[in-house]
């Protein structure tokens, strides 16, 4: 019967070999149950509730720092898949939304007093971030163009990063993406389809079809012919115009040129 | 080695700088990096799997309480590792009070599956009595069975990977008694491993014996 060789007559060996044994005994993989727990104990975990909203149902899952995922329609089986990808983490059903939550997104979404509802934009990089904060400042009923963010962070040129972008917001309706149309104001595309956007948009009080004619005919901006300024057809200032003071343009180029200014609130382009 | 720690205290400090500026930021990143080694640690000092999961829990959501107390600069400050380290053996040896003290079962529900290394180092072990799998769970059986004293820096040092200078922070014993517990605790081991051996050879079968080695 011969004895293993780390068994052997040298102690110091011996040893040498329990050590080496031992350091087998460290490799344990901590069973995936301890994350979650762990958050959930901490109140930082995801839950996420069923919310029922102008636009049908919503689910919305939130955590310690606020809203972090919104998602319209479809079943919850699918929504916690759709987390999961995602962002890598645990999801659990909440019984039912937090009161002051279900309060806060309630009036979110019916667009009614001042917004208040953090949201969770760890998962986003830091452009993105620039992008989803502007289009959360581009007021209901009103639509923007991509270009424009793109302007209003600084980047110029980075249009179509910015549609890339918006298609990536985690927390679509809250923060508005369907907001942003594109450049020569047609609706355009949608996570959830472009009838879905009109849809929303019809919903917030925006006259879908008024937006398409106008992009048909090639008019980007309306001006006032009394204040000699000129705005998005959007925005509320435009929408004050009485049609027998109201001048179309295709173009700032075109407004600037005829002697029209950028209203300070929509910012069409640049003041100059 | 030293390569390796010069990595984790670099981690460690950029985790502890997150943790001062964004606590809740922050603080799934440091159960990202500390869970699968308390949980180790943990399931050594308890030796069954239910009981390690619980101090590893337990000493995650203890060590956000005590982070939320903290102020900033101490959160910067803080070394992580031994921090964490010293937490769950608190909670491990706060649950063993009142517990009988675990003899370590041979049972092979209470031992990670873990995954099966080719045997390199060990080298040929011509008895298929005593195959890699079976030392594993012996010895585990064995390092539950030393006493707290030689048990947790034996643990440290060899199944952990951490420096005496280290440990001897975590347990707040000089570096000389440390040394002195991991050999003594080595020298247990080795012994019993033997022991162990001559009677499985001896009387196969009757390993549940072998595994209750006890030090008086």
């Amino acid at each position: 019967m011969t004895r293993p060789e780390f068994l052997g007559r040298d102690s110091r060996a011996r040893q040498g070999g329990v050590a080496r044994l031992l350091r087998d005994l460290g490799d344990a993989r901590a069973p995936g149950t301890i994350f979650p727990a762990v958050l959930e104990r901490l109140g930082l975990g995801d839950a996420y509730g069923r919310l029922d909203t102008p636009i049908g149902p919503v689910f919305v899952a939130y955590n310690a720092h606020g809203v972090s995922a919104v998602r319209p329609g479809g079943s919850a089986k699918e929504f916690e898949a759709a987390f999961r990808t995602r962002f890598g983490r645990p999801i659990r059903r909440a019984g039912g939304l937090p009161a002051a939550l279900a309060g806060r997104l309630g009036r979110a979404f019916r667009g009614t007093g001042r917004p208040s509802v953090h949201f969770d934009l760890r998962s986003v990089s830091e452009f993105e971030r620039a992008v989803l904060r502007k289009a959360l400042s581009i007021p209901r009923g009103e639509v923007r163009p991509y270009g424009w963010i793109a302007r209003e962070i600084g980047r110029p040129a980075a249009a179509r990063a910015v549609g890339t972008a918006l298609a990536r917001n985690p927390i679509p309706l809250l923060i508005p993406c369907h907001r942003v149309v594109r450049n020569d104001g047609r609706v355009g595309g949608y996570l959830f389809g472009p009838e879905f956007k009109r849809r929303v948009l019809a919903d917030e009080g925006v006259d879908v079809e008024a937006l398409e004619a106008r992009a048909h005919a090639g008019t980007q901006y309306y001006g006032s012919d009394t204040t000699r300024i000129y705005c998005f057809p959007t925005c509320r200032n435009a929408r004050r115009i009485s049609p027998a003071h109201r001048v179309s343009f295709r173009s700032a180029a075109e407004a600037r040129g005829a002697g029209y200014r950028p209203c300070a609130v929509c910012r069409p382009s640049l003041a100059s | 080695m030293g390569q390796v720690f010069r990595r984790i205290a670099a981690r460690d400090e950029i985790l502890a700088a997150g943790l001062a500026a964004d606590l809740n930021g922050s603080f799934e990143r440091l159960v990202l990096a500390y869970q699968d080694r308390l949980y180790g640690f943990a399931l050594r000092l308890a030796g069954n799997r239910q009981d390690a999961e619980d101090i590893t829990q337990d000493a995650f959501v203890r060590a956000y309480h005590a982070l939320q107390a903290y102020p900033a600069a101490r959160r910067r400050a803080l070394a992580v590792r031994p921090w964490l380290y010293r937490i769950a053996l608190n909670l491990s040896r706060n649950r063993r009070r009142g517990k009988r003290p675990p003899i370590a079962s041979l049972d092979p529900e209470g031992e990670g599956a873990g995954p099966d290394v080719p045997d390199v180092d060990v080298g040929r072990l011509p008895e298929p009595a005593f195959d890699r799998a079976e030392l594993r769970r012996a010895l585990a059986a064995l390092v539950g069975a030393l006493p707290p004293r030689y048990r947790v820096p034996v643990i440290l040092r060899h199944v952990q990977g951490i420096a005496y200078r280290e440990i001897a922070s975590i347990l707040g014993l000089p570096i000389g008694t440390v040394k002195g517990n991991v050999h003594r605790g080595l020298r247990l081991l080795e012994e019993d491993l033997a022991r162990q051996h001559d009677i499985t050879s001896g009387r196969r079968g009757d390993r549940a014996q072998a595994g209750r080695v006890m030090h008086r």
